[in-house]
């Protein structure tokens, strides 16, 4: 943060900020309405062939129907449903740590997951998937936990050192999974779900996304506490909030749709991170107005992803756990080199 | 009331804050003054639960500050810390309106609303409410937090050095607002402050610390002498009498 003198002019009024909630809730329907339009393509992009002139006449074209059913809409719902809780699992992340750069698939979060994910598969492989997912749950809570507790042991912590210290615990459970794995056989099976990928998603099979989208409309509805958790532990005091209780909540929220993301999609990195910056540049902090922003963003970023993916090599797909590495990491380096002094 | 009955706080072997027991006056502007290092933040901190007690107890309207749910005593006393790292992009208005959040519960009637209109009118904040805190000065945002806390209208306001990186003008005009705080709202204000000439010309009660324990207690009048400076500071002051309020001249 930069530090001005008391006496020096007032800052230029920022081009990019927007007066007030009111005025920036038709640029929000604007955003809403963008992604419906990615989401209806998203409906007619594939190898198979699918039109609207096909499905408005169902009779002769009960394949286009069965494709629309099976597996187009149950993708685009999950792209949505990931999207969304991935984004807005991310902001509440960066509001936990103090920190604009983690996510959690830079704080070990989604490798602990997977960690977690890797264990019910040797030692109980044939548990239901919403078991699964709970183990996987309880593995990502314990490790942000973990680089919580750590964050907490920096006396001086930069804000540079923050996302480091969680790459550098996820690159070691992520050693400790490949490790293991490895030794188990079973390195086919981790790519499952260490890469994100949709082309697998159909119906019966992506159905617990909808229990991070409920995570989400929660998280929204206790927005108030992560914005004063966000201002620190001091602020949260003072106002009569438990510091704690806020972070044990909000590590709760972000580790269950890690998980259940993991499980049923694969990792998708920088998400968490790019849409909640590009967000806050834009509305703020406030999460009680920032929140509706980065669910509609981030379903439109996952979207575009996979649909660019869907498109560029056609017949063949790219996973869209690839295509939002390279387009998140590109426009992350953007907002690093435009904001720098807001950093942390 | 606010009662302190044998405090300390101890990090590692260095007593910071050594067996203070203290009552402040219910009413009015009490300054704390001392050397750096006397313990005056660190009491402050404990005094208003932000910092556990290493042994004591703090008792605020009788209320075991330890023990007493957050919520019950975040509508009774607010506390403003000195360094406010903030990182967070919210509006002047928006943090302000944070400072309602005990009596709101995250929904502003239109009486909280009110309330942030006066905070904002009085620490003139007006132009740059709808400015996010990442785009103000230093001073602006010292502002803006001093806001906040009042806003939250409880009885007890702790500040910890709230003239932090406020020009002469503002510095002046955040005195007279915490004095008419505690004159026509009847409210206890509770500051810390290093000029020895604004706890001089704004309290009614000064507490001196000194290597952790309370060194005087009494009216500026009684504290502006010479001898008792001496005694606190380790330094030859003179006072000068100026209108008929004590100056302390320290610059040779």
């Amino acid at each position: 943060m930069s530090t001005r003198s008391p006496d020096s002019p007032p800052l230029p009024e920022p081009a990019f900020a927007l007066p007030g909630p009111v005025a920036s809730l038709p640029l929000l329907f604007v955003a809403g309405l963008a992604v419906l339009v990615l989401a209806g393509a998203s409906l007619l992009i594939g190898v198979s062939h699918v039109s609207w002139d096909a499905l408005l006449a169902p009779a002769e074209n009960q394949r286009a129907v069965q494709v629309l059913v099976i597996s187009r809409v149950p993708r685009t719902l999950a792209l949505v449903l990931a999207g969304m809780s991935l984004a807005v699992a991310g902001l509440i992340m960066q509001m936990l740590a103090r920190n604009r750069f983690v996510e959690p698939f830079t704080a070990g979060t989604a490798e602990s997951a997977s960690l977690g994910l890797l264990a019910v598969t040797i030692f109980a492989p044939g548990i239901p998937i919403l078991a699964r997912t709970a183990v996987a749950a309880g593995f990502s809570m314990a490790g942000t936990a973990l680089f919580l507790l750590i964050l907490r042991r920096i006396p001086l912590r930069s804000a540079l050192v923050v996302p480091v210290v969680g790459l550098v615990l996820g690159a070691i459970f992520d050693a400790a999974t490949t490790f293991f794995a490895y030794r188990f056989s079973l390195l086919q099976s981790l790519m499952a779900w260490t890469t994100g990928d949709f082309s697998s998603v159909l119906r019966g099979r992506y159905e617990l996304l909808w229990g991070a989208f409920v995570l989400t409309v929660l998280a929204y509805v206790v927005a108030d506490r992560f914005t004063v958790a966000g201002m620190g532990e001091a602020f949260t005091t003072n106002l009569g909030l438990s510091h704690p209780g806020i972070v044990a909540l909000g590590l709760a929220i972000v580790a269950m749709v890690t998980a259940v993301v993991v499980a049923t999609v694969g990792m998708i990195p920088f998400i968490g991170l790019v849409v909640p910056n590009v967000v806050s540049l834009i509305v703020g902090d406030n999460a009680r107005r920032s929140i509706p922003w980065v669910a509609v963003m981030g379903a439109g970023f996952v979207l575009l992803c996979d649909i660019a993916g869907r498109v560029v090599r056609q017949p063949y797909e790219i996973p869209v756990g690839t295509v939002a590495g390279v387009v998140g990491s590109l426009l992350f380096l953007h907002l690093l080199f435009r904001r720098d002094d807001r950093a942390g | 009331m606010i009662e302190a009955r044998n405090v300390s706080r101890r990090y590692g072997d260095t007593l910071v804050v050594d067996d203070v027991t203290l009552k402040l006056p219910e009413r009015g502007v009490t300054s704390i003054i001392g050397p750096n290092g006397a313990g005056k933040s660190t009491l402050l901190s404990m005094v208003s639960r932000l910092l556990p007690l290493s042994s004591g107890t703090v008792l605020v309207d009788g209320m075991d500050v330890t023990r007493t749910p957050g919520d019950a005593l975040a509508r009774r006393l607010a506390i403003l810390r000195q360094d406010n790292a903030v990182t967070s992009r919210l509006t002047v208005r928006d943090l302000v309106t944070f400072g309602r959040y005990p009596h709101s519960r995250g929904r502003p009637t239109v009486e909280d609303r009110a309330f942030v209109e006066g905070a904002l009118a009085h620490l003139g904040l007006e132009p740059i409410a709808h400015r996010f805190l990442d785009e103000l000065s230093g001073g602006q945002r010292q502002r803006a937090f001093v806001a906040m806390v009042l806003c939250q209208d409880t009885h007890y306001v702790l500040l910890d050095e709230p003239l932090n990186s406020l020009d002469m003008k503002h510095a002046v005009a955040m005195m007279k607002e915490l004095r008419r705080a505690a004159d026509t709202l009847g409210k206890c204000v509770v500051l810390v402050l290093h000029d020895l000439n604004y706890a001089s010309c704004y309290s009614d009660h000064v507490v001196a610390m000194r290597a952790g324990k309370v060194a005087f207690q009494g009216t500026p009048e009684e504290l502006m002498r010479p001898d008792v400076l001496r005694g606190i500071y380790d330094l030859d002051i003179d006072i000068h009498l100026l209108d008929g309020k004590r100056i302390a001249v320290h610059y040779r």
